[in-house]
């Protein structure tokens, strides 16, 4: 029982950061309706671009600022060289231009930073934390419950972004419907800059705690498409959905792997966490926040 | 009207009701369809038209009631199965292949008459080359009808609206159905395109005998085309009958005047 | 000004339905055969028939296939490279486990095989649409090749997955010159070419469009949606299926399964976005455009850059152009080259008249 929850909690807390790339795309199809592929490569360039100014000897809190400042400026050059000429194409258009857009990112960030894998310090320790192990003997690293305890903090950030402040109404007027926002005067460029550059801010962060856990490599971008059955299991549309979802993949992947692995060779969380989404999806094609859809002709 | 004889009823709905979630679209409808007539359905925005149509073929299934068609009894239908029997439909918002050219989409509608087998057509030996010929022909007849030989291999997508209206009438034509479900033919059209739209239509009713059911939001058009006009208002039934009587039906006019009650 | 269709009238429906209307179409189309059959061979070297030519044709047909369920029935799939898969390991253990078993046979049980596996994977798209679908089919992606990894059995226990293909022999012939397999290779092409033009311009190929293009409709008129796109699913499948065997059989010969992996998906992806979505043309212009683009950026970068940059560049130059021409064509011309194609025919028409 005690290794039970021992995977159990590891497997949450790596869900905590599948939840992480998650969100920077349900923000981006909330306002815009794109089903933005790129958000792996997003991060991978962000913990990349964070990494390799360190290596330069920028202290960390500026290269924090600049690896912001680059996602940024990347998320504005997307809006307006991908999406602004691609406006009411169909979704699966813009889908396809984000994997395009993938391969652009991916390519400029090995291009500037090389290819080999680096690490990454944020200075927290990942050993257990002492009085776990001691009360319930149960094996938790500090650094997971730092990454989850960010997210936490993060989820909370964009909830009260969203609910209070006026950009966060503007941009829930534009998830609800284009047109409507429009014809108010919500400057819909505008909106979708900022959201391009809060996703990139996701990914940062997404980057930081993901690179320091795993090392910054090409393969994280690999990792973040995992996110993709995380927004199947919590609907495109909601943020608690992503961080859930995240959750529910995490864990269950931790879980199938130790306890079902062994039976057939072991690595399936390869591919665990797709058919479990597609399994979800043939019951509850909307996910489980998502709102139902009715055909109408 | 002519020579068309109105005969018995085949398509009868009882107490059809339809829910979407806690929303009420239809509640106990029920109305009949007699053979070779023109039957209209009409009223207000939202008064639960389309979902009529859609009930009718199979779309959607409502959660009450009873749909008999030429004898057979069933508790919903199926698309396709409609679409066998002979029920054809347009739509509201047109519903071409955009991607097609008009004489595809033509085509498109036959696609119950062909038997050609997958390898066949493949390999286009046999059945499937012959069929392609003899489908073209009566695919022909139909643009001829519709006087739409001009367009034949232009995609449907470049076309203006009014044409594109004809060519859905096309395709639902090609199927050489006995019943036509017509879901406003004339929105959006300017007088003109009216008045070929109503020939078309009388004339696909006069020459086939096809049975028509339709909604329409000119009033003009529906009294002066249709047989038997049945008036819907909040997904309820408020009236049925000829032209002459819906109009002198009190509930009616307050349905649509916004008299008070 | 040879190019004219003035003149041709079509007297019956059975010209005006044949697979190219316009005279100089088929005279071109055989020209262009009479080149790949005849003067091909002779002309080209070795190395440019093994290591484009005949990789060209092969990503053509798996384009082709990605084409019908992508282009002519809507669906999108990121997992083309897991069906060239199983292709390729059904192949291979055909030929490994029956006695005797003819390679032709054997390719089109491979494919047959990838056409099942479609299926079952294509069955999720009943109850889903759009981007939901392109991540089911990264369930497809990812577990067969982990499957075929990890179940020894498919490639006969040796270590890490990698089969090594047998010797293809047709009736006593054996095909070892990279000439011959050319040759068998493009054979196989061009009949399931042929075949795909005749299944887009049936009622089948109209039922993938109109499914396509509005399902509802489509279900209206009486297709069985069901039928309809699983049928797309396992041709598709198939035809990826026939490429991945040939692929193993005619190109590489040694193959493991994480050489079929995402990274080959979506380049069969970019292939149709870049040739042209819903067009045959379209899947071997791209395929060309796909083959040859990296190595003339290799080149590029050897001549030009030479000093410059890194050797190491190429490859995430590679990355960059590739996606910035998706992007680039997505939003200039999103029917790719099959369209300029089009238009040139189109201009060639009314030349030397402007309209």
């Amino acid at each position: 029982m005690q290794f039970f929850f021992e995977v159990l909690i590891g497997g949450l807390l790596s869900g905590v950061m599948y939840s992480f790339v998650a969100l920077g795309f349900v923000l981006i199809y909330k306002a815009s309706g794109v089903f933005n592929f790129a958000q792996g490569a997003m991060v991978f360039a962000a913990a990349l671009t964070f990494v390799g100014f360190q290596e330069l000897g920028v202290p960390f809190w500026l290269a924090l600022l600049i690896a912001f400042g680059v996602m940024v400026v990347l998320g504005i050059l997307t809006e307006r060289i991908v999406l602004r000429p691609l406006v009411n194409q169909p979704p699966i258009t813009l889908f396809m231009a984000t994997i395009g857009l993938t391969y652009v990112i991916e390519g400029l960030a090995q291009g500037a930073w090389g290819a080999n894998v680096r690490g990454l310090e944020l200075g927290i320790q990942d050993e257990p934390i002492e009085w776990l192990m001691e009360t319930a003997n149960i094996s938790v690293s500090k650094f997971d419950l730092f990454g989850a305890g960010v997210a936490a903090l993060l989820v909370t950030l964009l909830a009260l972004f969203f609910q209070y402040t006026r950009i966060g109404r503007a941009l829930r007027a534009v998830a609800d419907d284009h047109q409507a926002a429009l014809s108010i005067g919500i400057p819909l460029q505008q909106i979708w800059r900022i959201v391009w550059a809060v996703a990139g801010f996701v990914a940062l962060v997404a980057g930081l705690i993901w690179g320091a856990r795993n090392g910054v490599s090409f393969s994280l971008t690999f990792t973040a498409l995992k996110a993709l059955p995380v927004l199947i299991l919590g609907g495109f549309t909601s943020i608690p959905g992503a961080i859930v979802g995240g959750l529910i993949i995490g864990s269950t992947e931790k879980l199938a792997e130790v306890y079902l692995g062994e039976y057939v060779g072991g690595g399936i969380d390869s591919w665990f966490p797709y058919v479990m989404a597609l399994a979800f999806l043939l019951v509850r094609p909307e996910g489980l926040f998502g709102e139902k859809h009715i055909d109408r002709v | 009207m002519s020579g068309r004889k109105i005969g018995e009823v085949i398509l009868d709905l009882q107490n059809i009701s339809l829910r979407f979630g806690g929303v009420k679209a239809l509640t106990n409808i029920s109305f009949d369809v007699r053979e070779h007539e023109v039957r209209a359905i009409i009223g207000p925005n939202g008064a639960g038209k389309s979902s009529m149509l859609n009930v009718i073929n199979g779309v959607y299934h409502p959660q009450e009631g009873r749909i008999n068609f030429r004898g057979e009894e069933r508790r919903k239908m199926e698309p396709h199965m409609a679409a066998m029997q002979g029920i054809a439909r347009t739509f509201q918002n047109i519903a071409l292949f955009k991607g097609m050219t008009v004489l595809d989409n033509v085509m498109t509608g036959r696609i119950t008459k062909m038997k050609a087998n997958f390898l066949e057509q493949a390999i286009r030996i046999g059945r499937a080359g012959r069929e392609e010929v003899e489908h073209r022909k009566k695919v022909e007849e139909v643009i001829d009808f519709l006087e739409i030989q001009h367009i034949r291999k232009t995609p449907v997508g470049r076309l203006p609206y009014g044409l594109q209206k004809r060519v859905e009438l096309a395709r639902a034509l090609a199927a050489e159905p006995s019943m036509l479900l017509l879901d406003e033919p004339m929105a959006g059209m300017n007088v003109e395109e009216k008045q070929d739209m109503c020939r078309f239509i009388l004339d696909v009713n006069d020459q086939f005998g096809t049975t028509i059911v339709l909604i329409e939001h000119d009033m003009g058009v529906v009294m002066d085309i249709s047989d038997r006009v049945v008036v819907l208002d909040y997904g309820k039934k408020i009236g049925d009958g000829t032209p002459d009587e819906v109009r002198n039906n009190q509930e009616v006019i307050a349905a649509y005047l916004g008299v008070a009650h | 000004m040879f190019y004219r269709e003035a003149g041709q009238f079509k007297t019956t429906y059975l010209a005006d339905q044949q697979i190219f209307p316009i005279t100089q179409d088929r005279i071109g189309v055989l020209l262009i055969l009479a080149v790949a059959f005849v003067a091909v061979p002779m002309l080209f070297n070795e190395y440019w028939i093994k290591a484009i030519l005949i990789p060209f044709l092969i990503f053509s047909l798996a384009a082709l296939g990605l084409n019908i369920l992508t282009g002519y029935a809507g669906q999108l799939s990121l997992g083309s490279a897991a069906f060239m898969a199983v292709g390729a390991f059904a192949s291979y253990n055909f030929m490994l486990r029956v006695d005797g078993m003819p390679i032709l046979i054997a390719f089109v049980c491979g494919g047959l095989s990838a056409a099942v596996v479609g299926i079952a994977f294509g069955l999720p798209s009943l109850r889903i649409k759009g981007f939901y679908l392109a991540v089911a089919t990264l369930a497809a992606q990812f577990f067969i090749v982990w499957a075929l990894t990890k179940f020894g059995w498919f490639s006969n226990y040796s270590s890490s997955g990698v089969i090594t293909a047998q010797e293809m022999q047709i009736f006593g012939y054996k095909f070892v010159t990279a000439e011959s397999k050319y040759l068998l290779v493009l054979s196989i092409v061009v009949l399931l070419a042929l075949a795909a033009k005749n299944m887009v311009r049936s009622s089948i190929g109209r039922a993938w469009m109109a499914v396509r293009d509005m399902d509802v409709a489509a279900e209206v008129i009486g297709i069985r949606i069901m039928h309809t796109k699983l049928l797309a699913f396992a041709v598709s499948s198939f035809y990826c299926g026939v490429a991945g065997a040939l692929y193993a059989y005619a190109y590489i010969g040694t193959v493991e399964p994480e050489g079929f992996n995402l990274d080959l998906s979506f380049k069969i992806l970019f292939m149709i976005i870049i040739g042209g979505v819903g067009s045959i043309v379209g899947a071997f212009l791209g395929a060309a455009f796909i083959v040859l683009l990296p190595i003339a950026l290799d080149v590029m970068v050897q001549e030009w850059l030479h000093g410059i940059f890194p050797p190491s560049i190429s490859s995430n130059l590679q990355l960059v152009v590739f996606g910035g021409l998706i992007i680039f064509f997505l939003i200039v011309e999103p029917h790719g080259l099959a369209r300029l194609w089009q238009i040139g025919k189109q201009k060639l028409r009314l030349w030397p008249f402007p309209h």
